[in-house]
């Protein structure tokens, strides 16, 4: 199966320095040839390799912009958490009108369907008593984590589509029902980080996403950004745009999801906090919770990769936006009858997830015995090697050497400490050699003598 | 993985692994079960299986740590079925009866205070394994073993 990852390792920018192999929560890095290289299936799209890297070598592929050309009506499906990049006294209404200067023809919050899904949320978990604690969809990064070190929680995950997809839906429906030709539409999500766009391009439990593409939500500020500045004369006018209302806006942060979930919930924000919890929650031992809120970044997607501003900054706006809400006369009129209800039961109907395919990384082998000798051989082969993770070898741990061992993947020389063991009769020149081989040619030669 | 005496007989038939565990110590409640749980997933068992005997065992370890003083899990891995044997020093288990039913536990102020002791411990390790063996003696200790098949319904 091929997994479509955004990140992509600019070689010629790496420098192979190990940062991002540690960071990475499943082990999906390795450093070959003196440049980090990508296990595929490994990959959760959590992008902490991405805020470890000191040269910023690893960058998120995105969709040229000019691609909304293709489409006659070009729509922005937006996240609250674009707007919460500016300033308070940039009005959304403002910042639309940028977005319209900049080509395109909507622009559609995805928060707009959190309504609906909330009742659905609500529903599922009267409707399944048995299921607890049911973990939300939202995060694709989670989604991914569950589906390969947490396999026996898949589960659990809640088989309801995220507000993104709700939203798509919703939005091209409410145009065919203006009756645009569907070919003409294109559906572009600004996204906050690289698991969304692997939710676009590589969807779990649905066979094809209804977006069209992704723009990189940091480009597009500093596109936007600059629009409004250079237009502060007076903003163009925006045609009549629905607001979210002020819970809508805060559901991508932290807890904004959670309370609206009926029952004992938990918000859990960060990869690091997630991944401990649901090792927790395999062992069955936190109680009895009815919903899980988790967000792979730290403070949800304010902390999303391609979310310019701090995150703290970036989630204390969008409040001070929700809480300003009812007073505030430049943001426009405040819509009681939002549109998306009236195409309420087609959402709805539309709006079940497939089956999450448990895909266990961790598994040594498919068969039992198999996987024993392999595991027995990793054992015998952790025991020689000196235990303290440099990441010399360029994998992640001693451990995870010893795996790539026993799979193919590397040599037990290519542990530096082996290798001079193993070499000791020979001259320094020779461990060197050795070590070119994992990070590149050249990179000891300083350590020779002249 | 600190495990100690990790062994094998005979043609990669059987596996065993042993993790210390400490009495009192409810931070590092659950340490045992999850390296072995590690394990388990490296070996490619079943998730659903995987599941229970994790439930199980860290039933067993808090146990050790609620009512015992120290104690050891030990994990026997073959292609056919997964035992865990859970041993410890301690003031043993007098009506195991009486232990194994519902609600039933004689757990402390403090056991309590760190959310445990609702006596449901015993009867969820019943639950989420295919045999289940529990020897004890008075002021000595306990052994609390505990067997999973690895093909479904084969019990
Ligand atoms: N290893 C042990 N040593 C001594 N006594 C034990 C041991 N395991 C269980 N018991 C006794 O059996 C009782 C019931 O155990 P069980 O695990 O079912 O409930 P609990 O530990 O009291 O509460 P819970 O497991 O719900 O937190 C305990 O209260 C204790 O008296
Ligand atoms: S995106 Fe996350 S899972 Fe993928 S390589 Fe980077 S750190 Fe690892
Ligand atoms: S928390 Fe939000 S921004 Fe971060 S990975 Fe998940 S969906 Fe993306
Ligand atoms: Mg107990």
């Amino acid at each position: 199966m091929a997994f479509h990852h955004a990140l992509k390792i600019q070689e010629e920018v790496c420098i192979g320095c190990t940062h991002c192999i540690k960071a990475c929560p499943t082990e999906a890095l390795r450093v070959i040839g003196g440049k980090a290289n990508l296990i595929a299936e490994r990959c959760v799209d959590c992008g902490e390799c991405m805020r470890v890297c000191p040269v910023n070598a690893i960058i998120i592929e995105e969709d040229d912009f000019s691609k909304i050309f293709n489409y006659e009506y070009r729509v922005a499906l937006a996240p609250s958490v674009f707007i919460g990049q500016f300033p308070r006294n940039i009005t959304s209404r403002k910042i639309y009108s940028g977005m319209l200067e900049d080509g395109f023809t909507h622009v559609y919050e995805v928060e707009h369907s959190t309504g609906i899904l909330k009742e659905l949320i609500n529903n599922y978990l009267a409707k399944n008593p048995d299921i607890r604690p049911v973990i939300s969809s939202f995060c694709p990064a989670i989604v991914r984590l569950i589906q390969v070190r947490f396999p026996s929680l898949v589960g659990n995950i809640l088989p309801v589509k995220a507000p993104l997809d709700l939203a798509a839906i919703a939005f091209r429906k409410k145009l065919a029902d203006e009756g645009i030709p569907p070919e003409q539409v294109g559906l572009f999500y600004i996204t906050p980080c690289a698991a969304k766009i692997a939710a676009v391009k590589s969807p779990v439990g649905e066979k094809k996403s209804p977006i069209n593409g992704v723009i990189n939500l940091n480009t597009l500020y500093n596109r936007i950004y600059s629009v409004i500045r250079r237009e502060e004369k007076a903003y163009c006018v925006v045609p009549e745009k629905e607001q979210l209302l002020p819970d809508e806006m805060v559901w991508t942060l932290t807890g904004g999801e959670a309370k609206h979930i009926n029952g004992r919930c938990l918000s859990i924000d960060g990869m690091s906090n997630a991944i401990e919890f649901l090792e927790k929650l395999e062992n069955g031992t936190v109680g009895n919770f009815d919903y899980l809120e988790m967000r792979a970044c730290d403070e949800s997607c304010a902390g999303g990769i391609l979310s310019t501003n701090n995150r703290f900054l970036v989630s204390e706006r969008l409040h001070n936006r929700a809480a300003q809400y009812f007073i505030d006369k430049n943001e426009g009129k405040i819509v009681d009858n939002k549109s998306i209800l009236a195409n309420r039961d087609y959402i709805i109907e539309n709006a079940s997830l497939g089956t999450i395919e448990p895909r266990s990384i961790m598994k040594l082998d498919e068969d039992m015995v198999q996987a024993m000798r392999k595991m027995k051989k990793i054992e015998k082969i952790t025991n020689f090697l000196p235990g303290i993770d440099c990441g010399a070898c360029g994998s992640p741990t001693c451990r995870a050497l010893a795996e790539d061992v026993v799979q193919g993947r590397a040599r037990t020389s290519d542990c530096v400490f082996v290798s001079i063991k193993v070499k000791g009769g020979e001259s320094m020149n020779q461990v060197v050699d050795y070590t070119e081989e994992i990070w590149g040619k050249d990179r000891f030669r300083n350590m020779l003598p002249e | 993985m600190s495990g100690i005496g990790s062994g094998i007989t005979g043609e990669m038939k059987e596996m065993t692994y042993a993790f210390p565990i400490e009495g009192g110590d409810f931070i590092k409640a659950g340490h045992a079960s999850s390296n072995i749980k590690k394990i388990l997933n490296q070996l490619s068992l079943d998730p659903a299986i995987i599941r229970r005997i994790a439930v199980a065992m860290y039933e067993a370890e808090v146990n050790v740590v609620a009512h015992a003083y120290r104690g050891s899990m030990k994990v026997f891995i073959s292609p056919e079925k997964i035992r865990v044997r859970v041993e410890d020093e301690g003031p043993g288990i007098p009506d195991i009866e009486k232990a194994m039913q519902e609600g039933y536990s004689t757990a402390s102020e403090k056991v309590r205070e760190m959310g445990f002791g609702a006596g449901m411990g015993l009867s969820n390790i019943k639950k989420n394994t295919d045999k289940l063996d529990i020897r004890s003696t008075i002021n000595k200790g306990t052994v609390v073993e505990m067997t999973t098949f690895t093909k479904p319904k084969e019990a």
